[in-house]
């Protein structure tokens, strides 16, 4: 590992992504990327008698999946690096319980995924592991419970409200020469532009967002023209709109021409009625895992950049009143 | 080139300036036209049933608390099929401002904590939503009445 710059850290030995796998809610399986996924579940509940029970399944799926795509038996992985968005993590350490993988819980809110896939390659780099597990989930109803209302309370959203996806995204990595390799990895700063509405996060996480790209760009010497595509979480068309706005003016790039979001991707906003599109962990987790990242094995996008997007508050600082920081972590890959 | 080590690039007054512009705001007037046609069915509904249970004989009173009792009834039948969200994220106010709301409210958190027991989840979680309307409404009740007492009262 090397720094570069202030911000970015190269991992020379390229440690690349082997296998990945995507298990979703059945709203997920009903939009536009459906057919990428590897399990939809038809029932959200997951066979679960409880929501946040469903969410664990969920992860439990695609950590199973995606070590098996990859030709793995469970004790072949030496490192899980995971994360949800529920109290003390219990998706993630509920979901891998029973697979006896060394764990690190990781919370990064809606960011986790990208961060799992910094430190697992930071474990694989350093020679920490031979093969390091990243996975990141969250549930719709699991989520709503935690930070708003009952599922059958009848509220109205905000337009610029967007849907927790129900989905957990799994990826092997390993030190190999064929498939998608990491190139950096870029652990964003805690920024807060003083945003308080819980139903505007992609607002909340848009200067993060251009934080880190701008930072990411300026430590590698790079050009947005220089990405396929740079890829933001979860910040919905409101927070996107933000972030091009925010990139050109502040920082001086123009990155229209190659941004998509996770959030946009995943659902058709007008069909789907989910109000500015999707978010949580699980929304770049599935999104990365079952779109990105096999289009970059199939040579249909070349360079990446993924700026993981991550809301921090809690339900108890929004309710003290407190502003909403957030955090932008950022991973390039080549293929 | 962005000089190292800068904190914030844009003043805070200035991006909640940008967030503004760029987020839509709520359709007001198809939202009150929902609540406007919605509540007013709910409430012709209501003097329906006060119609008919008069009819049967109800007195004034027990009349109304029996349109009240219907209305629970239904809403929470409507909650617990999980029909109610659906007609209220079109209905807004129209279904929150009747007793409609408030029995939601109540029957809402009820269905979702179950997972959690009948007592602590159930028992506990039912008042989440309806609990300060019920603090607040009932000392706004009890302020009003003392005032009637003290002031009014012939």
């Amino acid at each position: 590992m090397n720094r570069r710059g202030k911000y970015v850290v190269t991992f020379p030995s390229l440690p690349t992504v082997i296998s990945t796998a995507a298990c979703v809610g059945k709203t997920e399986g009903e939009g536009p990327l459906a057919e990428y996924f590897d399990i939809v579940n038809e029932n959200d509940g997951v066979g679960s008698s409880t929501w946040e029970r469903a969410e664990a399944a969920l992860v439990k799926q695609a950590a199973g999946l995606a070590i098996q795509k990859a030709g793995l038996k469970t004790k072949d992985i030496d490192i899980a690096f995971a994360g949800d968005l529920l109290n003390q993590c219990t998706a993630s350490t509920f979901g891998l319980r029973e697979t006896e993988i060394p764990l690190a819980g990781l919370f990064g809110a809606c960011s986790t995924f990208a961060l799992a896939l910094i430190m697992a390659s930071v474990a694989v780099d350093g020679g920490l592991a031979d093969k390091a597990l990243a996975e990141a989930s969250s549930h719709f109803c699991s989520a709503e419970k935690q930070f708003r209302y009952p599922l059958e309370y009848g509220g109205q959203r905000t337009p610029t409200a967007q849907r927790t996806v129900t989905g957990a995204g799994a990826a092997v990595i390993a030190k190999e020469r064929d498939g998608v390799k990491i190139t950096h990895g870029m652990v964003g700063r805690v920024t807060d532009y003083g945003v308080t509405d819980m139903a505007n996060m992609g607002a909340a996480m848009a200067p993060s967002a251009a934080r880190t790209i701008a930072d990411f760009l300026n430590d590698t010497g790079s050009r947005p023209a220089d990405f396929d595509m740079i890829l933001t979480g979860d910040l919905g068309s409101v927070g996107s709109s933000l972030l091009n706005e925010v990139l050109r003016e502040e920082y001086g790039f123009d990155i229209s021409r190659v941004h998509a979001d996770c959030g946009n991707l995943i659902f058709d906003a007008e069909a789907q009625d989910v109000h500015a599109g999707g978010s949580g962990c699980g929304c770049s987790a599935s999104v990365v895992c079952s779109y990105i990242l096999p289009k970059m094995q199939r040579k249909e996008l070349r360079k990446v950049l993924f700026a993981g997007t991550g809301a921090l508050m809690s339900p108890l600082t929004a309710l003290q009143g407190d502003t909403i920081p957030a955090v932008t972590h950022a991973v390039m890959f080549c293929s | 080139m962005i000089p190292k080590g800068e904190v914030l690039r844009m003043e805070k007054k200035e991006y909640a300036k940008r967030v503004e512009n760029a987020s839509p705001g709520s359709p007001l007037l198809k939202n009150c036209l929902n609540a406007f046609a919605v509540g007013g069915l709910i409430c012709t509904l209501g003097e329906g049933l006060f119609t008919l249970y008069s009819h049967f004989g109800a007195p004034e009173k027990e009349a109304a608390a029996w349109v009240c009792i219907t209305l629970i009834f239904l809403t929470a039948l409507l909650t617990g099929i999980g029909v109610f969200d659906k007609i209220a994220k079109h209905a807004g106010a129209g279904t929150m401002v009747p007793i409609t709301g408030f029995a939601n409210s109540m029957a809402a958190p009820s269905v979702e904590y179950q997972t959690e027991g009948r007592v602590l989840g159930t028992a506990v979680k039912m008042f989440t939503i309806a609990g300060p309307v019920i603090v607040y409404g009932c000392s706004a009740a009890s302020l009003y009445g003392m005032i009637y007492y003290f002031f009014f009262r012939g």
